[in-house]
């Protein structure tokens, strides 16, 4: 054997165990959570009989008798009250009267000493193709109603896709004020890290290391010690309006805690040096007589920063800027402690989901809108950090 | 000159802005008071008694020293084998790989969180705490494989090829001269390590039982629940935990630029 291929296979050998890793515990996690927002098994798994009897139905006549007894049958066989109780939700999503249908049937089912012949003895809607065919349709064990639902779309009775009704188009709303958010934080990080790089690129000696050090310090420094910082900082009897109310500026305290204020404010702080730090990497590149030599043939300073500097640093800024917006999106920790209810972003939502009300569904199909917005701005990210090693 | 004037104020406001409420929170830790704020009337030792002493604040030391060791040897182990295997520049997929390993970094950990939940509670292992460090794990691995990748970067290969044109073996090789140079690039990475799984709140959320819970678990809970000095207490720790890891950082990378 060559020595290049016993090479290649000991890399390989060294390779396999954090891919076989990544591939267990970082992919597989993903697509199962991408499978729990398609998935639909609430139905499916307690009606399997009236599944195979459905699907020779033609969708409009009334029900069969082979139906009936099938889905009879089917429900009987339930001794799960939770799993009843989940299929019975979805099911009156769908067509609204499932849930009294559904009581009246079962109790009238469990009556042993008088069982009735068939489902329409029992209630009358039995006989209407309406209610067969929200089973029917409900059988599929897939759905894109979550992800529809994830972006405030829905199906309307013919199947065809529409909007939601105002009062159920809550994540559209969620899903702007996140970008809304991190738009803004951003935005601040770039009005302030943008001059803060300049500054430490133009100076040298512990100048440098001193406004350097200060970024790096909070990047060091646990996000939660600094979410609790500006928690005591930014609270009713906090360090801030203590200062304020001391030099006279205000006289009540300002409200600058469980508001946007307050989340804007600890994001920017918590993400400024992701701005900071792509930029100087950019800017102690650029040469340092640039700017003198645009002044010596008479620009104005500011015709030379927009002409020469800004230009050459567009870069930095691109990539902080990218940098900073896709960590914004994904914030859970700061708006969660020091936001309001208003102030809560998609990932709030997604946990309040899967932790408080277990709607794996919705919380996946949220997730499924997060990741992708996530991949897609990282591969501009990365598109645009890849460029250096070429060169322009 | 008005401009320099304006540019010393400007940055020494966003020092201030950047440090100041690092500092601000640390003399609260040493207050007497039962309520977090200014002014502090007398000195105390008490919440970092609470901190060591109170049941929950001890068992989620405890639990965060139990779960940052287990992800360290992990994620080191793991990270330092992989990038070691990207040295090989012949590899297919080298690229591909390289970003596989990065991404736990960017995807947002909710939605990690919500995919791990529903994984480990198909294998049992929620509410566990290998299911804990195996989470942990995935989100400190690409510390490590950006640390030992960059000392690996730094070494020269020519110092290996004349081991082993002096006739030492691979493994030799590998053991006297490929190890020891990337030393400081693997020591910062398991520091590295150690310190992500010290801070991560949201997997942990998400995958830890009531028995899990770890420091940085327990200061989210109380920040939202019961807020008392023992927060300021613990964010003293930390900060005195980073600046002593940062030192590490500081020496091993001069170390390693030393030896260059």
């Amino acid at each position: 054997m060559s020595a290049a291929s016993s090479r290649t296979r000991r890399s390989l050998l060294l390779l396999a165990p954090l891919l076989f890793f990544l591939i267990g515990f970082f992919v597989w996690p993903l697509f199962s959570m991408m499978s729990q927002s398609v998935s639909d098994p609430a139905v499916l798994r307690l009606l399997p009989r009236s599944a195979e009897v459905l699907a020779d139905w033609d969708r409009n006549s009334p029900p069969t008798i082979p139906m009936q007894t099938a889905l009879m049958k089917d429900l009987k066989a339930v001794n799960d009250d939770q799993a009843l109780g989940d299929m019975v939700r979805r099911l009156n999503s769908a067509r609204s009267g499932f849930r009294t249908l559904m009581g009246k049937t079962t109790s009238a089912l469990k009556e042993t000493a008088n069982p009735p012949v068939d489902l329409v003895s029992i209630d009358k809607r039995w006989e209407k193709p309406e209610f067969w065919l929200a089973i029917a349709d409900a059988l599929s064990p897939y759905t894109d109603r979550n992800l529809l639902a994830a972006v405030d779309l829905g199906r309307n009775a013919a199947g065809d896709i529409e909007h939601l009704p105002p009062d159920q188009s809550v994540n559209g709303v969620i899903l702007m004020r996140t970008f809304w958010i991190a738009a803004l934080v951003t935005f601040a990080c770039v009005c302030i890290g943008f001059p803060y790089a300049i500054i430490a690129a133009s100076l040298d000696g512990w100048k440098r290391d001193l406004m350097l050090g200060a970024v790096l310090l909070p990047l060091w420094t646990s996000l939660l010690v600094r979410t609790a910082a500006w928690f005591i900082l930014l609270q009713e009897q906090g360090l801030i309006n203590d200062l304020l109310r001391a030099i006279g500026l205000i006289d009540a305290p300002l409200a600058l805690i469980f508001n946007r204020t307050g989340v804007i404010i600890a994001m920017t702080h918590v993400l400024l040096p992701f701005m900071v730090l792509p930029i100087y990497s950019v800017l102690i590149t650029i040469p340092k007589n640039l700017m003198p030599a645009a002044a010596s043939l008479g620009a104005h300073p500011l015709r030379a920063f927009l002409r020469v500097l800004l230009p050459l640093s567009l870069r930095g800024v691109a990539s902080g800027a990218l940098l900073v917006f896709i960590s914004a999106i994904g914030y859970y920790i700061t708006p969660a402690l020091i936001g309001g209810p208003s102030d809560q972003m998609i990932s709030s939502i997604i946990a309040f989901y899967a932790t408080g009300s277990a709607n794996w569904g919705m919380a996946g199909a949220l997730g499924v809108v997060l990741l992708v917005a996530t991949l897609l701005l990282y591969s501009v990210y990365a598109r645009l950090s890849s460029d250096e090693v070429g060169g322009r | 000159m008005p401009m320099k004037v304006a540019k010393a104020t400007f940055a020494m406001l966003t020092i201030i802005f950047l440090v100041a409420p690092l500092i601000a929170i640390l003399p609260l830790a040493f207050t007497s008071s039962v309520i977090l704020t200014y002014p502090i009337p007398s000195w105390s030792l008490r919440w970092f008694e609470e901190l060591f002493f109170a049941d929950a604040w001890r068992r989620a030391i405890f639990n965060s020293l139990i779960i940052g060791t287990g992800t360290t040897l992990l994620a080191t182990a793991l990270g330092t084998a992989a990038s070691l295997g990207l040295r090989n520049r012949l590899l297919f997929f080298r690229g591909s790989m390289r970003t596989l390993f990065l991404l736990p970094m960017v995807v947002p950990a909710v939605v990690l969180g919500v995919g791990m939940q529903v994984l480990l509670a198909g294998f049992g292992l929620t509410n566990s705490y290998i299911g804990v460090i195996i989470a942990h794990t995935v989100v400190a691995v690409p510390f490590v494989v950006v640390s030992v990748t960059g000392a690996l970067a730094g070494i020269d290969e020519r110092v290996e090829l004349a081991a082993q044109s002096l006739g030492a073996s691979p493994a030799t090789v590998f053991r006297r001269i490929t190890l020891p140079l990337a030393m400081p690039g693997v020591l910062s990475g398991a520091v590295l390590a150690f310190a992500t799984s010290l801070d991560e709140v949201v997997l942990t959320l998400f995958v830890a039982g009531p028995n899990q819970r770890t420091l940085a678990r327990q200061m989210f809970s109380s920040i939202r629940e019961n807020i008392s000095p023992a927060i300021a207490a613990a964010a003293f720790l930390f900060i005195a935990g980073t600046v002593l890891i940062g030192l590490v950082v500081v020496v091993s990378r001069s170390i390693m630029a030393e030896r260059r």
